[in-house]
């Protein structure tokens, strides 16, 4: 029943955006973000859209896999819109009851959708083509001016790498306990919601002991294995920018440029 | 030949729980390990051998004696990373000490741990998953594989940081038979073909019969000290302390007991076939 979770899901492949630095992948998400968020104008979201089409196209990525990761933000997609086209005043469109619709609210909802919809379908791009690994790895290099400044970086980094290799054992772990304590008559399907919450007892409770002893025997076995935090550390994989990073961060700064002066020409 | 591990009179006890008095694991244990050689520490749950494996690599510090591993004395701050690179150390879960989500990144945690140089960490990797035949699996992610298989992951991550001795407790304790069987010819060939110096905790006969030497443990004292052949040659000894000998010795000793006169020293069923053939053609 756990098996389809899917955290940080990664579709291994070979084409462009997959061979991307991770580093550029990351801040090339960034500026699309910002880019984003300073569109105000259909010319400018047609422009970021563009940018994100192309991007989906080069990852051969299929369209119904993003779509898919959609749904259990579907809600809140759906919620925000209704939001928008009800309660943004200006001139009439529609008016039953206590409700009225605008333009400028149908205009707003139609832009906030959009926004939302293009921000989720960017970063499921980068986790759908960047293994976490390499992810993880990005993000140390990229915030390692931090540790100036004493953030812990190597330690959330490695934090981060460790949660990630222990998901599926958890997992696999919680369905063992959950089949263990059915064995023993648990009733986690019936009753109201009280109850239910209440059956999960029996679950949490050996799920985090067990955790905390394997995260005590990891402790010992990396010790073991001569880890002394981040200090004096090497890669076996190297990440080196190439060309084709310099071009892709290069177009990421043309997109935010050309939504910048948009912006200010008022289009 | 020189000394790997020697141990000489330590003392240990761990913190006593609240209103519990506290029992010493040992007390003035002396043990001394030949570079090069195999040998089992054998002992039941509670003889404390898992507590002294982990002397040997400077997880636990003895409270009175010294433990030193190739002439580097264990409780020495400034040589703790040698010591750990020296000696390394193989637990019985392997999923609690794999620390990535791909194999070869796996394996290479120790090298980049020692700063090893990026071209020369690959290597190594390659290397050690060649050493213990996982090298098809390194782009796997571990939690797809066996049991063995996971094993033999956490053993090449151990010999990717080049140590001279590996010290395995209860390996095979969480592995099915044909897992077990994997890990236990794996560390042999370590030993045979590598020179590595082998420590194998154990509480399987079958396993510490493998090895050149075998060390038997009870209550934190040594109580038996010799090859498997001396060692499981005497089944009243073994027994006084909760441990069967193999069932060819079990059996050899039973028509002994019954008069028959028989060596106690046959560790294979051919030599134990071979022994009650020639009582009975006498």
């Amino acid at each position: 029943m756990l098996k389809d979770v899917t955290l940080g899901q990664y579709f291994p492949g070979d084409t462009v955006v997959h061979r991307l630095d991770p580093r550029t992948k990351l801040i090339l998400v960034i500026v699309y973000i910002v880019a984003l968020f300073c569109a105000k104008s259909y010319v400018s979201y047609a422009v970021v859209a563009a940018f994100l089409i192309l991007c989906m196209c080069l990852s051969r990525i299929r369209l119904r896999v993003i779509v898919k990761g959609l749904k259990p933000l579907l809600l809140i997609i759906v919620l925000t819109g209704l939001l928008n086209m009800f309660y943004t005043p200006g001139r009439e469109l529609v008016h039953f009851w206590i409700f009225t619709i605008t333009w400028e609210g149908l205009r707003n909802a139609v832009f906030m959708i959009s926004r939302i919809v293009m921000l989720i379908f960017g970063t499921f791009l980068l986790t759908y083509t960047t293994s976490p690994i390499a992810l993880t790895d990005a993000m140390e290099l990229l915030m390692s001016p931090l540790k100036r400044i004493k953030v812990p970086v190597h330690e959330l980094s490695m934090m981060m790498c460790i949660a990630l290799r222990f998901i599926p054992t958890l997992i696999s772990e919680t369905d063992k306990i959950i089949s263990a304590q059915k064995a023993r008559g648990a009733d986690f399907e019936s009753g109201n919601l009280i109850r239910r919450a209440k059956a999960l007892i029996p679950i949490l409770v050996p799920l985090f002991i067990s955790a905390f002893r394997r995260a005590d025997e990891l402790a010992v076995a990396m010790e073991s294995r001569c880890y002394h935090g981040g200090k004096g550390r090497t890669r076996m994989k190297q990440l080196r920018m190439a060309g084709r990073d310099y071009l892709a961060l290069a177009f990421g700064i043309l997109l935010l440029a050309a939504v910048i002066v948009l912006r200010k020409l008022g289009l | 030949m020189s000394t790997a591990i020697s141990a000489e009179n330590i003392t240990f006890q761990y913190e006593p729980q609240e209103g519990k008095l506290a029992v010493p694991v040992f007390e003035d244990l002396s043990l001394s390990i030949e570079a090069g050689s195999f040998v089992a520490v054998l002992g039941h749950n509670g003889s404390g051998k898992s507590t002294l494996a982990k002397h040997f690599n400077a997880i636990l510090l003895p409270q009175g004696g010294s433990v030193a591993v190739f002439g580097m004395d264990t409780a020495d701050e400034d040589l703790l990373l040698d010591v750990r690179r020296t000696v390394g150390m193989v637990f019985q879960n392997p999923d609690n000490q794999i620390v990535s989500n791909v194999v070869e990144e796996d394996v290479a945690f120790a090298p980049e741990n020692l700063g090893v140089a990026p071209p020369e960490i690959r290597a190594r990797v390659d290397d050690a998953l060649r050493q213990v035949g996982m090298y098809e699996f390194r782009e796997h992610a571990p939690h797809l594989l066996s049991g063995g298989q996971k094993q033999r992951i956490a053993i090449a991550g151990v010999i990717a940081m080049r140590p001279k001795c590996i010290v395995l407790d209860e390996p095979t304790a969480m592995l099915d038979p044909q897992g077990r069987q994997e890990v236990l010819s794996t560390i042999s060939a370590l030993c045979r073909e590598h020179g590595i110096t082998v420590v194998l905790i154990t509480h399987h006969m079958t396993e510490a019969a493998l090895a050149d030497r075998v060390v038997v443990m009870a209550e934190g004292r040594i109580i038996a000290d010799g090859t498997p052949r001396e060692v499981f040659s005497q089944p009243e000894r073994l027994s006084a302390v909760g441990l069967c000998a193999p069932q060819t010795v079990e059996l050899l000793y039973a028509l002994d007991q019954a008069g028959c006169g028989l060596p106690l020293d046959a560790l294979s069923v051919e030599e134990c076939a071979d022994a009650i053939y020639r009582c009975f053609s006498r």
